[in-house]
């Protein structure tokens, strides 16, 4: 509904042009889009520990950013804990919504949608009853997840949906919550 | 030896175009075929499979379907008896039951090995069919031993499966035709889904095969698309050839029983895993389906048909179940079976010139590959969206003859 000479208006603040760039010259050298993403964690105290996120490979080579950053994760007062910080399955939603969000706002951009605000809220259900231990037919982790997004854009309804599905589609963190992955835990 | 222009490998619908194509320019040729004319259709199909697209649009250069049912659909007899008497009324020259050992490129051209001896050629056309091999994923090695594993190209018909429940593994054209005859034959079936495209078979009346050809939704040529590399990935429709003309899409196949879960992520201690993602993936067609039909419209209104056909409307969502299963422990649920649904690919493993990418596919411009002599034919979107249809391979064929036919005159200049 915004016609076909947009596409070039649209800004939401992200380079396709680059990303598009990438995509070429990584389908010719997929060997440099081997990823490797890390985080050093440290326990404080109690269920509160704080993690550092810094350096990462890709591209061939060790990335450095020149910077760090930190996450701390800790569980509320009802677990009889300090509250110092969200809950990591907190965090898991957190990385949820910024990566979906994150993909609106390129696949948007690449069909030309100008976004004026993009507002999700996430609950994820959980029964404790499996990190408890009571139950060994609960499972530890999410039920379902379910995501409320609130989008103001240029667009349809259908055409804003279809954004999402597609975020969706080439999200890691959406593919990550709903499928299996091999974990791997040495102890030094 | 034999020294010839212009081999052609396979005698299907494409290689058969490509005949009459070369004929119509005097380039001397042959087909090597490895069984009879059309032999995937004779050999590789399940009973009960009929042509996605409706009788009129089997159209070949220089020939179509003559029957009086254009708005049915061919069975595999029809599609034999079809082609053969294509390849009748082009007389074209088919060396059958001659099988492609190995291909070697030599000087100015191709040695083409076989059991019946040696050709040389120039040229090279390569139309063995897009489905040689069924594609099943590596983690299909960890399904119990107990539990039966077929491919499409295996399967006849629910009777030579075990009793009990069948994991139907993909839900394009494949995966839903099975998935709804196996239920029927009274066993058990629950269909994994992944990304899938969801079409009616009728929309306002109308064959959708009759919307994309007259639209041109169908003729949507390689170069126009956003991303080649993914239409050419795109699954096949969920379509049956049906007498009743019936739509087969996943909530039809509930409404007879069968179970849907997401895709199959893996398979772990006998326990299938399968993916959250069913209701994306479900969403994601239906969207995909409903800007087809807007386009549909939109081309009715522009050349004044909205009165020759009936009323636009809109198709009810994919039913998603909240609590569709995310696991299964395959014994426990009585799986006797698995069919993996889960797309083809060409047979290149005689094909020994360095054409390949690193995915083992064809690099090729619109059929036209990219070392000298050779053409491919016949795959899913080659040059056009139809080129993997009976009614494609003709303007492909019409194309690629000519760029071959020049390439072959243009060397003494």
């Amino acid at each position: 509904m915004t016609g076909t000479n947009t596409e070039n208006t649209a800004d939401n603040g992200v380079n396709v042009e680059a990303l598009i760039g990438a995509r070429e010259a990584l389908t010719e050298a997929p060997e440099a889009a081997q990823f490797k993403w890390r985080t050093s964690s440290k326990w404080m105290n109690g269920t509160h520990s704080k993690t550092t996120i810094s350096s990462f490979f890709g591209l061939g080579e060790e990335q450095s950013r020149g910077k760090e950053f930190s996450v701390e994760t800790d569980h509320p007062e009802v677990f009889a804990a300090e509250d110092n910080a969200p809950t990591p399955v907190e965090v898991v939603l957190a990385g949820l919504a910024g990566c979906l969000a994150a993909g609106v706002a390129a696949v948007a951009q690449h069909r030309g949608v100008q976004l004026r605000s993009v507002e999700a809220t996430i609950e994820g259900d959980m029964d404790i009853q499996g990190i408890l231990g009571i139950d060994e037919e609960v499972r530890n982790g999410f039920g379902d997840i379910r995501v409320q997004f609130d989008i103001d854009a240029d667009a349809s309804e259908d055409d804003i949906k279809a954004i999402v599905a597609q975020s969706q589609k080439r999200s890691a963190v959406f593919d990550l919550v709903t499928n299996p992955t091999n974990v791997f835990v040495n102890v030094n | 030896m034999n020294n010839i222009a212009t081999v052609i490998i396979g005698a299907g619908q494409a290689g058969l175009a490509m005949s009459k194509h070369l004929a119509d320019r005097s380039v001397e040729h042959v087909l090597l075929e490895r069984g009879e004319v059309a032999n995937s259709w004779r050999t590789e199909r399940w009973d009960s499979l009929k042509l996605l697209t409706p009788n009129w649009q089997s159209r070949l250069p220089g020939y179509s379907y003559e029957g009086n049912n254009p708005d049915g659909y061919m069975d595999m007899k029809q599609v034999i008896s079809f082609l053969d008497k294509y390849s009748e009324r082009i007389a074209a020259p088919v060396e059958c039951q001659t099988n492609v050992h190995s291909v070697k490129p030599v000087d100015k051209g191709y040695l083409v090995s076989t059991n019946r001896g040696e050709w040389q050629c120039e040229k090279l056309v390569l139309a063995n069919g897009a489905c040689n091999i069924a594609s099943v994923p590596k983690f299909a090695a960890d399904l119990p031993s107990d539990i039966e594993s077929i491919t499409p190209l295996q399967y006849r018909n629910p009777d030579q499966l075990p009793d009990g429940g069948v994991l139907v593994v993909g839900a394009s054209a494949t995966g839903l035709q099975l998935a709804m005859e196996i239920q029927a034959s009274g066993r058990q079936v629950t269909i994994c889904v992944g990304e899938h495209v969801r079409v009616p078979r009728v929309y306002r009346g109308r064959d959708i095969k009759w919307w994309m050809d007259v639209a041109g939704v169908l003729d949507m040529d390689y170069q126009e698309v956003d991303d080649i590399n993914r239409a050419r990935r795109v699954p096949s429709l969920q379509l049956a050839g049906s007498e009743n003309r019936d739509t087969m899409d996943l909530n039809a196949v509930e409404a007879i029983g069968v179970r849907k879960v997401g895709r199959l992520a893996g398979i772990r201690d006998g326990k299938a895993m399968f993916s959250g993602s069913l209701a994306n993936v479900c969403a994601l067609a239906d969207l995909k389906m409903n800007r087809l039909l807007d386009t549909l419209d939109e081309w009715a209104t522009e050349n004044d048909m909205d009165r020759k056909v009936e009323e636009p409307h809109r198709f009810e969502a994919t039913r998603i179940d909240e609590k569709s299963t995310l696991g299964m422990d395959l014994a426990a649920e009585g799986i006797k079976s698995v069919i993996w649904a889960t797309g083809f690919r060409p047979d290149y493993s005689w094909l020994d010139v360095p054409v390949f990418d690193r995915k083992g596919r064809i690099r090729h411009d619109g059929g036209v590959a990219e070392v000298p002599g050779l053409y491919v034919m016949g795959l899913p979107f080659l040059r056009r969206r139809k080129s993997s249809l009976i009614d494609g391979v003709g303007d492909d064929a019409k194309i690629l003859s000519d760029h071959l036919h020049s390439a072959l005159y243009s060397k003494a200049a």
